[in-house]
């Protein structure tokens, strides 16, 4: 990989201001190859104003459009900006940007498309979440694993690293709720290679994860309905200028 | 419950299964707004099916014609449904207009931008290319 490519990491942030402030430091300090783009969606808070005094670049969105569509936000952003990649950090301070390095790395050893970190592919790395998050997790894999053909160990990480085909491609069309497992399946559907590394992860540094008890179940729901229907999908390329349908969006 | 209203009932709930399923598949329908209706649609066909279940349900309720208390919860889904959409329709309306409103002032902003930029071409605003096709002399 060339030192002229072009790095952009996309924080999607809502309500995050005891957090968004450090991961921006974090990421420009221990990861500076990497463009800062925050994508507040929707907060309520000072989520944009933290972002943007820690010196990164932040786009505001006029409401929430949920994680899926704000992470999307940045594909687009790194798609019409030519930037080479693109790496999802979670802005509640999960995701250690020291390991965004493993990931570069990761992409550089194999030609894929997608480097996932996986919190569950070593035994030194523990994950701190409730068992429940993770047997839902775990069923994830299992379907997701079956479904793709290779083994796919931490569905749900939103911890990615994309090269410029992917950004394309989910700048075009990137799911709307809880995107990360059906995401895993578009990049199955239209042939683009994913590997995971085991990546050491942190209990949230604060604020509410998006996903409360209550809406748990319709996670459970929506990703086992989108994966029962994904199985049905044949895989395929989007022909360029095709003409968008629900779940493509085109913001060109 | 008579055999061809049996067979009807649960000919339709199948379909309406089928066509939500092949929506979603599509991309027709997000997932979002589908599981009501696949929920809708389980049900239906379930008590369609299993039709010694509607004789107790449609006891329970005061019906006496048990394909009835079908249509009953069927209606019922119906009216949850509607009342689902309202609310969607309700949070869609609300963001269209804030839409609306950034979209005015950014324009405004960038009106003061460009008059600020280069005051030799002032006239070059967003709103003249609307014009564009019209004849320039």
């Amino acid at each position: 990989m060339s030192e002229s490519a072009s790095y952009l990491a996309v924080v999607p942030a809502y309500n995050e201001s005891a957090t968004i402030g450090g991961v921006v430091e974090a990421l420009r300090k221990q990861a500076p190859r990497f463009d800062a783009l925050v994508i507040d969606d929707g907060s309520g808070d000072d989520t944009s104003i933290l972002a943007s005094r820690a010196g990164a670049t932040v786009l505001r969105l006029p409401f929430n459009v949920g994680i899926g569509g704000a992470v999307q936000t940045g594909f687009v952003y790194a798609r019409d900006h030519g930037y080479d990649f693109l790496a999802q950090v979670d802005g509640d301070g999960q995701h250690d940007s020291l390991e965004l390095e493993r990931l570069i790395d990761a992409m550089d050893e194999e030609a894929v498309d997608v480097v996932c970190g996986s919190r569950f592919l070593t035994d030194d790395y523990r994950y701190p979440a409730p068992i429940s998050r993770r047997t839902g997790i775990h069923i994830f894999a299992f379907l997701l694993s079956r479904i793709v053909g290779t083994r796919v160990s931490d569905p749900t990480s939103g911890f990615r690293l994309y090269n410029r085909r992917a950004i394309e491609l989910f700048a075009r069309d990137y799911p709307h709720d809880y995107p990360e497992v059906e995401a895993v399946l578009i990049l199955h559907h239209h042939r683009l290679r994913m590997r995971e590394v085991p990546v050491r992860m942190y209990a949230r540094g604060g604020g509410r994860s998006s996903i409360s008890t209550g809406k748990s179940a319709y996670y459970m729901v929506k990703v086992l309905l989108a994966l029962f229907v994904g199985m049905g999908r044949r895989p395929r390329l989007l022909a360029t200028g095709e003409p968008p349908v629900v779940g493509t969006q085109n913001v060109a | 419950m008579q055999a061809r209203i049996q067979l009807v009932a649960i000919l339709s709930a199948a379909a309406l299964l089928v066509t939500v399923l092949e929506m979603v598949r599509r991309r027709r329908l997000m997932e979002r707004y589908a599981l009501l209706w696949l929920l809708s649609a389980i049900v239906l066909l379930a008590l369609g099916i299993w039709s010694s279940g509607l004789a107790k349900i449609s006891h329970a309720i005061g019906v006496i014609y048990p394909p009835n208390a079908l249509f009953f919860i069927g209606i019922g889904f119906i009216l949850l449904l509607l009342l689902h959409f309202s609310s969607a329709v309700s949070r869609l309306t609300d963001q269209s207009e804030m839409l609306a409103q950034r979209q005015a002032l950014l324009e405004e902003r960038l009106k003061r931008q460009e008059e600020l930029a280069g005051d030799s071409e002032p006239e070059i605003a967003s709103e003249s290319r609307d014009m564009a096709d019209l004849p320039l002399d």
